[in-house]
């Protein structure tokens, strides 16, 4: 099939509706994996060990944001891709393209913060490239990392792994960076105190593997957030799942802002929070470890079997005064409404 | 459910005896409505039908097309609001397509950004696209004072705001209009105030209850008007008074007075309507982009046969009930601006209750 614009438009990159047909319709035809199943890292096995790998590019305005910078999102948002298979980080390529008349002094300042995640995580940068184009051709950095890890557990961790009965976790508040990102460009003209989350994953899912929690799957909530990850989960896992709006853990300021601007929460986007699915009867265990680091983790909803004709509405949300609805997974694009 | 939110809803249900058709006037109202699945808990007497208080659902086609045409224009920077972008003109193309093409469309948050933009690009034409109901006028009606006071030279704007109770007024005046009694956009109430509704009241002789957003401020207007239609009563009441005072803000209104007058002007798909939008004042001229109508209205005819928008707007209509509903309309693909906006019914409907 073809895609079904024709033009790349914004919304093809936001992680939301577009995203998805753009995978879809052109780039799963052209390089389908094996399996056909999707996940934040591939599998390879070598003879005596399975490797992970993934790669992500990063595009991010403003280059320095509250609670972090296009540096540290380079390094944890690799780390993280990797961390949703469980596998342990070992090293990182970088390659960067910068823009004609950059500052140095700010091209150091992230370099310096690329090194600095980098030691936190573990991970060596064993590999790199630069190019640079014409000013007003680039945005002053964009850079691409891939990530390269080792998996040490037994665990199928994978979109086919979720059964009927699951528990759906949160490791934690959700939206902080996408409202930090949006409260930083300065044409929004809201302030905020409100940092992102960005934050590496890899040791939180290796207490919880090695704690016996029986992971079936884990999705890193990038952009798109929790409806987007949800949905591709529920969709490749051919079961439904229902969450619970009163459950769903928000910041009042990113409600705040959400409500003001006529966006939706779930849609925002995370750097450093996953969706953890698991076994209901695993469920209070794998909290206890979500909550050694963010006290704001809890289950947000439930795995359901589903038939032919649930399939159209893989993600239900059951709202606060308890009326179910299909949850929507954005366009891709933020579009603040008028009044 | 909060305590607060089943008592209501129990009142409600206590309260009416007969079959009442009310109509939420603003897109916000039915989108809330359709979140928190309000439409499912009340009452099977209670049918809510949804109005036309979706801003960029109302503008008019013709204006679109006019904002399309300048945006392809290589010197001309157009800015409007992000929910603006992608509503269709009458040949399907939207502002956000022409973006991708190249042409220099800004989304804006606050007009005076536009005024930033005109300082900074002497040499660019600056169009401000400017859409919705009184809620955002006031702020156009700032940015073109503002613009006089400055002397810039380099910034137009396309006036299509609409006001509010000259729609109710004709829509509620056509005998087939089936609406018993009115939730009044609280957002708007909050700059005209609470009596601008008076005189439509004592005409159209129905309860207007000028109602809030939250699932609890619905149900308290939803009962409000329940109560009125069940004792037989017509008046203006105001369920949302943590914002809305009988005078509203006598500063924005000031503003608006002192820059804009009232015009007849085009509603996309209800027609034209009487005084229902704003045109900037004679002392305004220089910033002012003549309206651009077509002659001949077969167009318009064309594009009502391929979405019925009007009667969704006018309430006739539900959305779910239209033949392209999900499937050849859709959020990505849209026909119509009310499946476009985040404040349109047929985006609610596909949003919540597909």
């Amino acid at each position: 099939m073809a895609p079904s614009h024709d033009t790349v438009l914004l919304a093809h990159g936001g992680g939301g509706r577009l995203s998805q047909q753009l995978i879809e319709e052109l780039l799963l035809p052209a390089f389908a994996p094996a399996d056909g199943v999707l996940h934040d890292a591939a599998l390879l096995n070598s003879p005596g060990q399975t490797l992970a790998f993934t790669t992500d590019s990063f595009v991010v305005k403003p280059l320095f944001f509250p609670g972090g910078d296009i540096g540290r999102l380079a390094v944890f948002g690799s780390v993280n891709d990797l961390a949703m298979t469980g596998a342990r980080p070992v090293a990182l390529s970088l390659g960067m393209i910068l823009e004609e008349g950059l500052a140095m002094s700010l091209l150091e300042r992230v370099v310096h913060s690329i090194r600095a995640a980098a030691d936190a995580c573990g991970v060596a940068v064993i590999t790199g490239d630069t190019k640079v184009v014409e000013r007003g051709k680039g945005d002053g950095i964009f850079i691409n990392t891939s990530a390269i890890g080792v998996v040490e557990h037994a665990l199928k961790i994978h979109p086919s792994a979720v059964q009927p009965g699951d528990a759906v976790l949160v490791s934690g508040d959700l939206g902080r960076h996408g409202v930090a990102i949006l409260a930083a460009r300065e044409e929004l003209g809201f302030r905020s105190t409100l940092e992102s989350d960005l934050a590496p994953l890899h040791t939180t899912v290796n207490e919880l593997i090695s704690s016996g929690v029986e992971v079936h799957c884990l999705r890193d909530l990038t952009r798109g957030g929790l409806a987007s990850a949800s949905d591709e989960i529920a969709r490749s896992a051919g079961c439904q799942i229902e969450l619970e709006e009163a459950a769903i853990p928000l910041h009042s300021s990113v409600n705040g802002a959400c409500d003001l601007l006529g966006l939706d929460p779930l849609s925002m986007a995370n750097e450093g929070r996953m969706l953890v699915i698991c076994p209901e009867v695993h469920a209070a265990k794998a909290l206890e470890q979500l909550r050694h680091h963010n006290p704001a983790a809890c289950k947000v909803g439930t795995v359901h079997s589903t038939t032919t004709s649930e399939q159209q509405q893989p993600v239900l949300l059951r709202n606060t005064l308890g009326v179910l609805r299909p949850c929507d997974v954005s366009r891709g694009e933020l579009l603040p409404r008028i009044c | 459910m909060s305590a607060e939110a089943k008592q209501l809803l129990e009142q409600i249900h206590s309260s009416t005896t007969r079959p009442w058709t009310l109509m939420e006037v603003c897109g916000g109202q039915t989108h809330a409505l359709l979140r928190h699945g309000i439409d499912q808990l009340l009452p099977p007497e209670i049918t809510l039908i949804h109005g036309p208080g979706c801003p960029v659902c109302v503008t008019a086609t013709e204006r679109i097309d006019q904002a399309l045409a300048l945006a392809e224009q290589p010197e001309v920077i157009l800015c409007s609001y992000g929910d603006m972008l992608r509503v269709p003109g009458s040949n399907g193309r939207d502002l956000l397509s022409l973006r991708a093409q190249g042409a220099d469309v800004r989304v804006i948050y606050s007009p005076l950004d536009v005024l930033e933009l005109a300082r900074q690009h002497p040499e660019r034409q600056v169009v401000f696209f400017a859409v919705g109901f009184e809620t955002t006028a006031p702020a156009t009606a700032l940015l073109a004072q503002q613009a006089l006071a400055e002397a810039i030279s380099n910034l137009k704007l396309l006036v299509a705001h609409v006001r509010v109770v000259p729609v109710l007024n004709q829509l509620l005046s056509d005998p087939a209009c089936a609406v018993q009694g009115v939730l009044a956009a609280g957002h708007v109430c909050t700059v005209m105030g609470g009596s601008e509704l008076n005189d439509l009241v004592q005409r159209r002789r129905r309860p207007v209850v000028i109602t809030g957003f939250s699932a609890e401020e619905l149900l308290q207007g939803i009962l409000r008007c329940i109560t009125q239609l069940e004792r037989g009563e017509a008046r203006v009441e105001n369920a949302y008074g943590k914002a809305v005072s009988a005078e509203g803000n006598r500063e924005a209104q000031t503003l608006l007075k002192h820059v804009f007058e009232p015009i007849n002007t085009i509603w996309r798909g209800l027609g034209v309507i009487n005084q229902g939008g704003y045109k900037l004042r004679p002392a305004f001229v220089q910033l002012a982009l003549d309206h651009k109508d077509r002659q001949a209205s077969n167009e318009q005819t064309a594009e009502q046969a391929e979405c019925p928008s009007g009667l969704v707007l006018q309430g006739l209509l539900r959305p779910s009930a239209c033949s392209s509903f999900g499937n050849r309309c859709t959020p990505d693909h849209p026909l119509g601006a009310p499946m476009v906006s985040s404040e349109g019914a047929c985006a609610a409907y596909y949003r919540y209750q597909r």
